[in-house]
């Protein structure tokens, strides 16, 4: 086991990359140890036969201790390899051999381009030759062969299983490499990552505060009803398509809601696309855009979502539809609980939601009678608009919603 | 329509919105929307596509008696021609 450094005591074999009897020449890489500064290679430092291990994987063992046996070429024993008090000596300022996780940024395992400005790193003064481990402590432990296979192999590194606490070796590539073919759970999965990359961004970056209003439905309920009667299946009017007209129409006097956030400002939209969360029966959910809806009447609105489910349905969507969203709706339906407190969808600066109306006692026209309630929750961006506005905006829903039929 | 003719219709209805759903495994008359996991939409277009296949109106009213898989069929063998 090489000393790496004068504080290391000890060392972890985590991977062994040649096997007993192979022929090994100077320079290859022949095992991966485990040290406090990150997994490092053991090269050999001359030409011969692996003989035997002598520290197997998982062992700790001092520093100095022989890793293993090679013979020469002639079949006579050399000393042990690495010769245990002889490290290469190398200068402090040489570029120590550790494993490239350990740097700052590896191009492999660089995350997604964010738009996102990087945090501020705190200032620490770069001493020539003095090492400053790097913040990021959630990089996984690979060892360097691994890391060779996974990216010529065009694999995540975060996505190759592995026991946590463990050190990735090749073996675990190799098993993620050859293993199941990619299928429906890997759609899934990258539905979930871009949910999680999305929803991280927002809860990072976006000041979010949330007003709620208790909301009146009796009246939008019963014109639907009185509206479906007559309606064809075809043609009949669902309540999301009401709160898309009453969110677009309630905006005009609040632009400040509706638009994108973008190099430290808001830029608002003129024409409103309600982005409409829709779950998908795969896991997962997408808010893809309607477009233009102040623009539109119930019925289009309506004719919009119906095309819109039934794409998202069969996952054949437009790319403008996953980007142009300027606001989004949440809505439950008339099957889930009664409040939710939504996520803005970046680069957006609010979303609406709306819970599921349910019959309750309220007082109506000075006595408790049975209205169907519900609460329109708004989360909005601090940077970009105030609660004031924000609770002007709700009562504005509210009054649209009492006279459906103006929509 | 015979009831035997109405499950036809409604299996292959739901097949196509809930392709998932083994519908040999449901609770035929537990709720369907639930068994199903249907919502409002997915439920809107069931009724679609059920109504455009039997011919049957299914008003919004009507609603309430297609509450489960067994009773949806009933209703399709007693008001489709």
């Amino acid at each position: 086991m090489p000393s790496l450094g004068a504080d290391m005591e000890a060392g972890t074999m985590v991977e062994q990359l040649v096997a007993a009897g192979d022929t090994v020449r100077r320079g290859d890489v022949i095992a991966a140890v485990e040290t406090q500064k990150g997994v490092i290679e053991i090269e050999v430092f001359e030409n011969g036969i692996l003989a035997e291990w002598l520290v197997h994987p998982g062992d700790t063992v001092p520093v100095g201790t022989p890793l293993a046996v090679i013979h020469d070429a002639g079949g006579q024993e050399t000393p042990d390899l690495p010769e245990p008090s002889e490290p290469e000596p190398a200068p402090r300022e040489a570029p120590q051999p550790v494993d490239p996780g350990t740097e700052p940024a590896t191009p492999e395992d660089q995350p997604p381009a964010d738009p996102a400005p990087a945090p501020v790193q705190p200032e620490i003064p770069q001493t020539p030759g003095v090492e400053i481990p790097p913040p990021d402590t959630q990089r996984r432990r690979i060892t360097p062969a691994a890391r060779r296979l996974a990216v010529r192999s065009g694999l995540d590194i975060n996505s190759i299983p592995c026991q946590e606490e463990k050190v990735i070796t090749r073996a675990d590539v190799i098993a993620a490499a050859t293993g199941p073919p990619p299928s429906r759970d890997k759609t899934a999965n990258q539905m979930r990552d871009a949910i999680a990359a999305a929803m991280s961004r927002a809860k990072r970056e976006i000041p979010h505060y949330y007003l709620t209003h208790e909301v009146d439905l009796t009246a939008t309920d019963a014109f639907l009803k009185d509206q479906n009667a007559d309606r064809p299946p075809e043609l009949r009017l669902l309540p999301g398509a009401v709160y898309a007209r009453a969110i677009a129409a309630a905006l005009g006097k609040y632009p400040e809601f509706n638009g994108h956030y973008s190099q430290n400002r808001l830029h608002p939209r003129k024409d409103v696309h309600i982005g409409f969360a829709i779950h998908l029966r795969s896991g997962g959910l997408v808010a893809p855009a309607l477009f233009d809806v102040s623009n539109l009447c119930l019925d289009e609105v309506m004719e919009a979502l119906r095309d819109l489910v039934a794409r998202v349905r069969v996952g054949r969507y437009r790319a403008r539809e996953l980007s142009e969203a300027t606001i989004t709706l949440s809505s439950l339906g008339d099957r889930g609980v009664d409040q939710l407190s939504p996520i803005i969808y970046p680069p957006q600066v609010a979303i609406i939601g709306i819970g599921t109306p349910r019959l309750r006692p309220a007082l109506y026209d000075g006595r408790i009678a049975p209205r169907l309630m519900t609460s329109v929750t708004l989360a909005a961006d601090h940077r970009a608009s105030d609660g004031h506005r924000g609770a002007r905006l709700l009562r504005r829903i509210e009054k649209l919603l009492q006279e459906p039929e103006k929509l | 329509m015979n009831p035997q003719e109405a499950e036809t219709v409604l299996t292959s209805a739901l097949n196509r919105i809930a392709p998932e759903i083994d519908l040999s495994q449901i609770d035929r008359s537990a709720d369907l929307r639930d068994e199903c996991d249907i919502d409002s939409m997915d439920f809107l277009n069931l009724v679609t596509a059920v109504s455009k296949e039997t011919g049957a109106e299914i008003p919004e009213a009507d609603y309430r008696k297609l509450h489960s898989f067994d009773a949806f069929t009933l209703y399709l063998a007693t008001h489709a021609g």
